[in-house]
């Protein structure tokens, strides 16, 4: 199959799947559970790619994603929330002090460029540092800027440790998929450049990297910047998706649930990152959601089912997957037209040659 | 000298809180020193000593609570050394430490689950729980006990691994794993007796440090977790002393500046502590130092 016909392919794919969401959206009720994990999903596809980029492609295990989160869902808030609704939401600050909204657009770009430049300067003395102490110091960062962000002091910005409420959101499923779908093919198109070749082989063995003349450190930091800045898009989008936003959702938990995603979708696959975190959402919000509802089957009272059960449950699910299926679904292969095709043939082919049809092939 | 007497509540509460972190750090750093892994869920399982000693202390008295408490604590990081990172031990490095956050998180949701998400009362423990004076300052006795403790401990840990000979096989496994079992060491009871030993201080370390805090959470783990790891970074990892003096500077730190009125940035000063010493002296105050293999 050559490259012509793959792109097709592809965007015909693309405009099937933009065609279903929205037939989607005029059939069901706008409350059903498939809409949560749709979008949720799409937000969660996409700061697991940018994680992916860093921890699977590049090799350095970071652990700053929520605080890069944090810095994009409270640029967003901050600079898109009207100018008539800031008395209300700032009401111990008096206003605040930024007076005018941006248009949307600009905000989520502002919002990445924001993760952007604090991932630059956290970069700086961090990225020196190797494997676990790496780990360590951006899961540190992720909580200093937590803290900054809940200080009194800066309340006239961020509005201290309340919620920043009022900014417009999104209400189309269409949307996070829009968004995350451009950012993510960004990152595709990024991982199958030169720069990815580098990335791959600081990955493989960093000192024979530097040793075929690839700069560690600039492509570590363009990395770490890179993966920062779609994190902060991905926050931006979180914060549309509650509504609300505040400092104290964004923990190191949050972080190692995206690794968790990474992890079952293969370290080292888009592809993988995008299913896992659909299959994730919704398992962890909707299909094991019966869980936690007490259940009495014709008078006997099934045991152990009760509020929380469903995270017990799933939490051991995700043992199993790290215990016994290391690799995750797509280990570390990415789709291809090629490969889907091959899938769907296989059984055919197996058929053919039972025959004992033609075998030269 | 003004200044002493007026931070005395403070300096006194961060070296009890310092002593706490300090029997955390050391079950890092020995995992660490020996498996070079972050066990993620250590802090959780700290958290699991301080749930047990509140359900246990409503169904018996308390002598016959804190050993069942400190006993199961033991069995609870052996199990988990058994079922989530023994079958990972020839695997990549990342997939222990991902185990290790599945642990956690398989932890804090049972946790959820068995409390309903409530605050759990912490049982007040008699003696260690009394109000006393000290010079200016009036404390509970635990913050006088827990670095007398802690030192106490620590001292008979570095006289086990020294002169003990499970403590030669834990040093020659941290030294070379591969070596070790070669050397006729059964390294599986090494990791084991480090596990077990590990979650003994953890279980030692939550009942003096619930024993100050009201109640128990589910996420209680957490931040002291976080918090005694930093504490072994600092110190050098793999270093018992080095875990020690980096909890106790951790701890009288953290408590002088919630004294100061800056307690936002309690935890996100550690961090920065962390940093600065990770940027300036990677290995840590007493860490040794690692050369790369081309």
């Amino acid at each position: 199959m050559d490259k012509k016909m793959k792109s097709i392919y592809s965007l015909i794919a693309v405009a099937a799947l933009f065609v279903f969401l929205f037939l989607l959206e005029r059939t069901l009720p706008s409350t059903s559970m498939l809409f949560t994990v749709l979008k949720k999903g799409a937000i969660y596809a996409l700061v697991a790619v940018s994680l992916n980029l860093l921890n699977g492609f590049t090799g350095l295990f970071s652990l700053g994603q929520a605080g890069f989160m944090l810095i994009g869902a409270y640029t967003y808030a901050i600079f898109t929330i009207p100018p008539q609704a800031r008395a209300q939401v700032y009401q111990y600050f008096d206003g605040g002090i930024i007076q005018f909204a941006l248009p949307v657009p600009v905000a989520l770009v502002l919002a990445g460029l924001a993760a952007a430049t604090f991932a630059f300067l956290i970069g700086l003395p961090v990225l020196r540092l190797k494997g676990d102490y790496l780990a360590i110091a951006t899961l540190g960062f992720a909580e200093i800027i937590r803290a900054i962000f809940q200080w009194d002091k800066l309340g006239p910005i961020t509005n201290g440790s309340n919620l920043l409420r009022k900014f417009p959101a999104f209400s189309s499923v269409l949307f996070p998929f829009a968004v995350s779908g451009i950012c993510i093919a960004l990152i595709v198109l990024l991982i199958n450049s030169s720069f990815g070749r580098a990335f791959k082989a600081i990955r493989e063995d960093e000192i024979a990297a530097e040793a075929m003349g690839i700069s560690l450190f600039k492509h570590k930091m363009l990395s770490f910047v890179i993966s920062s800045f779609f994190a902060g898009v991905s926050g931006a989008l979180l914060a549309m998706y509650q509504t609300t936003v505040q400092a104290s959702a964004f923990k190191s938990a949050m972080t190692y649930e995206i690794l968790l995603i990474v992890v079952i979708g293969g370290i080292g696959s888009v592809t993988g990152s995008c299913l896992s975190s659909f299959l994730f959402i919704a398992c962890s919000e909707w299909w094991l959601r019966f869980l936690d509802a007490e259940t009495v089957i014709s008078g006997f009272h099934v045991p152990l089912l009760r509020s929380g059960f469903r995270k017990v449950v799933f939490s051991v699910i995700i043992m199993c997957v790290v215990l016994f299926y290391r690799q995750g679904i797509m280990g570390d292969r990415e789709f291809s037209w090629k490969g889907l095709i091959g899938l769907f043939k296989k059984p055919f082919a197996k058929r053919a040659k039972a025959k004992g049809g033609a075998a030269h092939e | 000298m003004k200044f002493f007497n007026e931070n005395l509540p403070y300096i006194l509460a961060g070296i009890s809180v310092g002593g706490q972190y300090a029997l955390i750090a050391i079950g890092y750093t020995m995992v660490y020193g020996i498996l070079r892994l972050i066990n993620f869920a250590h802090g959780d399982i700290f958290m699991v000593a301080g749930l047990m000693m509140v359900y246990f202390s409503t169904a018996m008295p308390l002598y016959a609570a804190i050993p069942l408490v400190l006993a199961l604590t033991v069995l609870l990081g052996f199990v988990i050394e058994r079922v989530a990172y023994k079958p990972l031990r020839n695997a990549p490095r990342m997939s222990i430490m991902i185990s290790a956050i599945g642990v956690s998180y398989l932890l804090q949701n049972m946790a959820l689950y068995v409390t309903g998400g409530l605050a759990k009362q912490y049982p007040p423990i008699p003696w260690i729980s009394d109000i006393i004076n000290i010079g200016t300052a009036t404390t509970k006795r635990v913050t006088v006990i827990t670095p007398v403790l802690t030192i106490v401990l620590v001292v008979a840990l570095v006289i086990l691994i020294k002169y003990t000979k499970i403590g030669m096989a834990m040093r020659a496994v941290s030294r070379d794993f591969e070596t070790a079992r070669l050397m006729g060491i059964k390294i599986n009871n090494v990791i084991s007796t480090t596990f077990i030993i590990g979650s003994l201080l953890a279980g030692v370390g939550s009942l003096l440090y619930f024993t100050n805090y009201t109640g128990v959470v589910p996420t209680a783990g957490a931040m002291p977790g976080l918090k005694a790891f930093v504490a072994a970074v600092f110190g050098g990892i793999g270093s018992i002393p080095g875990a020690v003096v980096g909890a106790f500077i951790i701890g009288i730190c953290e408590s002088l500046i919630k004294g100061a009125g800056w307690t936002t940035f309690s935890d996100a000063f550690t961090f920065a502590l962390l940093i600065v010493i990770l940027v300036a002296k990677p290995t840590g105050l007493f860490g040794e130092k690692t050369t790369d293999k081309v």
